[in-house]
């Protein structure tokens, strides 16, 4: 008991269910991605291997691994061969300070929020120098895409992360869990009486975070009908495997940090049955959820153009994030004001 | 949102400006086949798109110049494999209007059932892979699934799923029996439906307008200049449709609209296929009412030698007219055979088309143009 009270063994200890919890999402999210799009397709995904295709995502793992890691002569090697670590390990580092119940955590930081951000922007540093590096068109073409892409969207994100903080007055994650506690209508997203446009940030948060990890309708950096596979075009076996993870990790985290930002992290919905595992069990509820409707929107839609995708971030996504700044700002200090002249 | 002559930007010749090639294909997953096309860009700008051709040439025409008539007939549903009827009709009808045999009424409503049909299919496989072209994965099952029910049809009919060889010289390979027509009909029963199920879900789709309205647009002017036909000219308002400019079969006896859209863009071409299927299915409702009984093979001699003389006949093929040539000598065997296949018209005009667009976008008009490789190469 006491051995784990020591600090050294406990982040250890977290370091490898952290890496277990993505390298476990990422094998499965892959499989629950090709069964969802096998039920909105009419046909059954992979069931072939074990029972429904469940060791399916072994059996693409051992094939990725058999296959040997090319390096296409011409290219830069060390950066080739750093993108995919690069591309990895932003996610694994999110989620140490990502609560998934009142105590279970990794290292819970004051100022975790600023972390996730910090190293979020790492990704699409590693998707632009895999692209680069790999010295083919198509993939340089890509690497363009996806920085422009993520200029455009880090800011209404950020914007709309702004707003949220100066609801909460913290970047503690689990400290911003903490004040949505007590039912659905004190979760961030129904707080109409702070701001009358919550919903809205919501989805503006949403649609932001699907570009940030180059989820469809905004795909542009892999874009296949165009792009052949884009930053990815030279990548074989286990490195375009390890890049293909890391868009699984991404949404585990973005998904996790909507939900602790906008849906009451591990609070419960109905008030009651909160503490202890079901808390964890009810932010798995909530993340999966949300992790799904990413699932179901990447197979209904066609992918948008790119020139539409950053007029939508210029021209609507950030006047409307910058409104609700203003707008909570507003609602914020008018009582004050009131308060002093009255 | 964005103005069309916002995307296009061409340059004047500027030396110092820097372009690079790109090479799209001939296995690229937007080329449908083996079409390589030759980018000059500057950014994601195309300067210059030169399609490169022949990758997957089979020498029909000159096949067709060592074997009978009769053994020719399997090359034509070859050469634009997804509308095999349309082409197999162009030649059949050449030869039976060169040698003056007989179809019988049956025989004609046959063919125009199933040549609808095919035209349903054809525009299926479409309307999938132009979704694909836009990065949505979906559509394609469900277009495949109706389809598959279409391959099924014929399959009873000639069993063949895909390079049909239905039609032969005077009539039919087989009867229509009962399970086709009453199968025909569930199906049209079947399609409207899902007609208007694909308009809600995909084609009033934002994403998809906004892919398409007035992008990669494409003048009638242009589509004369380089002899664009089919859904390219009529979505560029013009309604050229060979079964009205040059009636063949039942078609003058059967009641059907052209669809005609006037915007020119890959908008228009789109919606022309998708009211073309609807019109379709109201031909073929008109066939199965109308087919008459009676024998489905006319008087053809056992060896056949056209007279001499050169003869053509065109059909409205689900990429537009295709047009069959054929010259004889008096003898058994063909002295020429000239195929003019709609795609590889419709291709011609996309380097004019596709100059100043965003690779994205030329894709997209490419897709719109509904382009078969082997129809093109032939």
């Amino acid at each position: 008991m006491h051995l784990l009270s020591l600090e050294p063994i406990r982040i250890l200890l977290y370091l490898f269910g952290i890496c277990a919890f993505v390298g476990a999402n990422a094998a499965y999210l892959v499989l629950a991605e090709r069964k969802g799009a096998g039920r909105i397709q009419r046909r059954p995904g992979p069931n072939e291997a074990g029972f429904g295709g469940i060791l399916q995502p072994i059996a693409d793992g051992i094939k990725l691994l058999a296959k040997q890691v090319m390096v296409p002569p011409g290219t830069d090697g060390l950066l080739f061969r750093a993108a995919p670590l690069l591309v990895m390990a932003p996610p694994l580092m999110c989620l140490a300070v990502i609560p998934f119940s009142d105590s279970l955590v990794a290292r819970n930081l004051n100022v975790g929020l600023l972390f996730v951000f910090s190293f979020g922007s790492i990704n699409v540093m590693a998707l632009m120098l895999g692209g680069w590096a790999s010295r083919n068109k198509f993939a340089i073409i890509s690497a363009a895409r996806v920085v422009s892409q993520s200029v455009a969207y880090e800011i209404p994100m950020l914007l709309v992360v702004i707003t949220l903080l100066m609801v909460t007055g913290t970047m503690d994650l689990n400290e911003i869990i903490g004040q949505q506690a007590g039912g659905i209508w004190h979760w961030n997203l129904f707080k109409v009486w702070v701001n009358p446009l919550m919903p809205v940030t919501f989805i503006i948060f949403f649609i932001c975070m699907l570009a940030e990890t180059n989820r469809a309708p905004f795909d542009m950096a892999e874009a296949e009908s165009e792009l052949v596979a884009g930053a990815f075009t030279e990548y074989g076996g286990m490195g375009f495997g390890v890049f293909f993870m890391a868009e699984y990790a991404n949404i585990v985290v973005g998904c996790s940090l909507a939900t602790v930002l906008f849906l009451g992290g591990w609070q419960s919905p109905i008030g009651v049955l909160s503490g202890g595992l079901w808390g964890a069990g009810w932010f798995l509820l909530k993340m999966y959820g949300l992790i799904f409707t990413v699932i179901w929107i990447r197979w209904t839609f066609p992918r948008t153009q790119f020139y539409s995708l950053l007029n939508l971030s210029w021209k609507i996504l950030i006047p409307v994030s910058l409104f609700t700044l203003l707008l909570t700002g507003a609602m914020m200090k008018l009582p004050l004001v009131f308060n002093q002249l009255f | 949102m964005i103005a069309q002559k916002d995307l296009i930007r061409v340059d004047n010749g500027d030396p110092t400006k820097e372009t690079f090639v790109l090479n799209l294909g001939p296995q690229h997953p937007a080329a449908h086949g083996v079409l390589r096309v030759l980018l000059t860009m500057d950014g994601e700008w195309i300067q210059r798109a030169e399609p490169i051709i022949g990758y997957i040439h089979r020498m029909h025409e000159k096949m067709g110049e060592n074997r009978t008539w009769a053994k020719f007939l399997p090359n034509t549903s070859r050469i634009d494999y997804l509308s095999a009827m349309h082409y197999t009709h162009a030649f059949v009808g050449a030869v039976e209007r060169a040698a003056k045999i007989e179809v019988p009424e049956r025989a004609e409503y046959a063919r125009v059932i199933t040549s609808e049909l095919n035209r349903i299919s054809s525009h299926m496989v479409w309307w999938g892979a132009l979704l694909l072209d836009l990065g949505g994965f979906t559509p394609i099952l469900y277009a495949f699934d109706d389809r598959e029910k279409i391959l099924d049809l014929l399959e009873g009919l000639c069993g063949a799923r895909l390079t049909y060889c239905y039609y032969r010289f005077g009539g039919l390979y087989n009867d229509v029996d009962d399970a086709f027509l009453k199968g025909t009909r569930d199906f049209v029963t079947h399609m409207r439906p899902r007609l208007k199920m694909y308009r809600e879900l995909v084609t009033d789709n934002i994403i998809l307008r906004k892919r398409l309205m007035g992008i990669g647009p494409i003048s009638g002017e242009m589509c004369r200049k380089y002899g664009a036909t089919g859904p390219v000219i009529r979505g560029a308002g013009v309604a050229y449709d060979v079964r009205r400019a040059e009636p063949y079969s039942v078609y003058p006896k059967l009641s059907f609209k052209i669809p005609v859209h006037p915007e020119a863009d890959s908008m228009a071409r789109y919606l022309v296929r998708m009211d073309e299927m609807e019109e379709s299915l109201h031909i073929i409702e008109q066939a199965l009412d109308q087919i008459p009984a009676g024998p489905f093979i006319g008087k053809v001699p056992r060896v056949l030698k056209l007279p001499v003389g050169d003869t053509c006949y065109a059909v409205e093929a689900a990429r537009g007219r295709f047009m069959v040539r054929i010259v004889s000598d008096g003898k058994e065997i063909p002295y020429r055979i000239k195929l003019r296949t709609p795609s590889f018209s419709n291709l011609s005009l996309y380097e004019e088309a596709s100059k100043g667009m965003i690779l994205p976008d030329a894709l997209a008009m490419m897709g719109s143009l509904d382009l078969v490789i082997p129809d093109i190469d032939r």
